[in-house]
């Protein structure tokens, strides 16, 4: 018992401070890949609903392969086209090359993948709004923006924030798959840590605590603003 | 009241066909790209490994099936103990659930494979027993790994299942008299399965994604022989992108097989 509490203590005979600098890596990366993908979901699905035939068309053939194919595959993908194609640009403009970031790199990709399924997500709470709200607010002279800013998103927020929350855990959880690529963050520590001092079911039980911890208080957080979006609506009661 | 309209629900556009003008001009695009490919890229090395990468797309399915029957049969047990079971029971069925939803696969396959592995390596009654040349291979640790993650997410789906299946038809089954164990074979259990056959695919497709990661544990798949093209030939594209075609053919033929079950199972009123 003992030598496990001088294994997780903070100071550099234990390994507690660099799992919790993984942690805070995969958060950074979770977060920023989130709020990325978020951003490419909200014109992705705006995309589907509203665009061109031809935009359309290349939003699903994004979708399509995106949920088709293994994160691992697209994380490796990306990560070493993306690298490759900012190099490359550099190249071009004659700069020297860089050395990108992982933390950059994990955040495009992270991003990208969820991204589709963000795209998928917003646009069926979009498609859930009840067209009589959105023909009320043109009734009342609303401009397409303002009818979007004013009914659209917040109407729709309750039927997207499920799909969101789930998307929140799957993306703390994808971090992990960044540890192939070699980016430090709390898996690939715990790996390094377990490797160098033997220790391997300590280690990975404490990753996997924090990992559940992660989980547990973005469920708290996630029912929260579940109640505050859901706040004048019909319960729907029995099973759906 | 008759003059009330129905509400106006969104209808989908419709079924537009493969051959409208734009799409034409997509597909050119899109063949010029693979043409590119083909011809730009190396792909010399593809007879070669012709033989391993079926290998691996076998042994990659085989996975994928083995773990999700398993997973499956282990989920009906964990759904129903949340539902009717005594609270030890379902508290242990739900926390089993939550710990497995809430952390990565990646962290509970290595954990597995380096922490138990090195455990069971300390016993000599394990290292003795008949088990041992099992454990000591990486395939029990992968196939554990994906098996426990697919009964957790699916006894998540069966719970739900579970509980929705309407109270009126296990009441009249049991006003006909059947037993407990009459009633949960002949009601329950297939109204339930019913009920949570739709997320059987989306869930099924997801497994299929996992199956790369046993890989990392020197389990052989089909991600694993693409890594070793990658090692040999240092090439860093065209494997991986023959990778994603062959997982994305994979999901394409298993929601095309789920579709074909999916019709041949009435579920009106499901």
């Amino acid at each position: 018992m003992d030598a496990t509490l001088t294994l997780l203590s903070f100071s550099p005979p234990g390994w507690g401070g660099v799992l919790l600098a993984g942690l805070l890596a995969s958060l950074q990366v979770a977060f920023g890949g989130y709020l990325l993908g978020l951003l490419i979901g909200t014109g992705g699905a705006a995309g589907k609903l509203w665009g061109g035939p031809i935009l359309r068309d290349l939003l699903e053939v994004y979708t399509t392969v995106v949920r088709g194919v293994p994160e691992l595959v697209l994380i490796l993908i990306l990560y070493y086209a993306g690298t490759d194609a900012v190099n490359q640009v550099m190249h071009l403009l004659g700069l020297p090359s860089v050395d990108i970031s992982g933390l950059a790199a994990g955040i495009f990709v992270i991003g990208v993948v969820q991204g589709a399924y963000a795209t998928e997500v917003l646009r069926g709470a979009i498609l859930a709004v009840p067209p009589g709200q959105i023909e009320a607010a043109r009734a009342y002279g609303m401009s397409p923006l303002m009818s979007l800013r004013r009914i659209t998103l917040p109407a729709m927020l309750p039927y997207a924030l499920p799909g969101l929350s789930n998307l929140w855990l799957i993306a703390t959880k994808d971090t992990a798959l960044l540890a192939v690529v070699g980016f430090a963050e709390l898996t690939l520590v715990t790996r390094q840590a377990a490797g160098t001092t033997k220790a391997y079911l300590t280690f990975f039980l404490a990753a996997g605590a924090l990992y559940l911890a992660v989980t547990l208080v973005s469920n708290v957080v996630i029912s929260m603003l579940e109640k505050r979006a859901r706040r004048g609506m019909v319960r729907s009661g029995g099973a759906a | 009241m008759s003059e009330v309209q129905a509400p106006v629900t969104y209808v989908p556009p419709k079924a537009r066909s493969l051959f409208e003008p734009h799409r034409l001009v997509l597909m050119a695009v899109a063949a010029g790209l693979v043409f590119c490919m083909a011809w730009f890229m190396r792909w010399d090395w593809l007879p070669r490994y012709q033989e391993r990468l079926i290998y691996g797309v076998g042994q990659t399915l085989l996975m994928l099936f083995s773990t999700a029957i398993v997973g499956f049969l282990f989920a009906v047990p964990l759904g129903l103990a949340q539902v009717t079971g005594p609270r030890p029971l379902a508290w242990a069925a739900r926390g089993f659930c939550t710990l497995i939803r809430g952390t990565p696969l990646l962290l509970q396959l290595w954990l597995l494979y380096y922490g138990l592995g090195s455990l069971f390596a300390q016993y000599p009654e394990i290292r003795s027993s008949f088990l041992w040349p099992y454990l000591r291979q990486a395939w029990p640790y992968g196939f554990a790994a994906l098996m426990l993650s697919f009964a957790a997410y699916e006894g998540e789906v069966m719970r739900g299942a579970f509980a929705g299946v309407p109270k009126g038809e296990l009441e009249a089954a049991r006003a006909y008299g059947m037993g407990r164990f009459t009633l949960f074979r002949r009601i329950w259990l297939p109204r339930a399965v019913q009920r949570a056959l739709p997320t059987l695919t989306g869930e099924t497709v997801l497994q299929l994604k996992s199956t790369p990661l046993v890989a990392t544990v020197t389990v052989v798949d089909v991600y694993a022989i693409i890594s070793r093209v990658r090692q040999e030939t240092y090439l860093t594209y065209e494997p991986l992108l023959l990778l994603a075609l062959i997982y994305l053919c994979l999901t394409g033929m298993l929601v095309y097989a789920f579709k074909l079950l999916e019709n041949r199972i009435p579920n009106r009123g499901a």
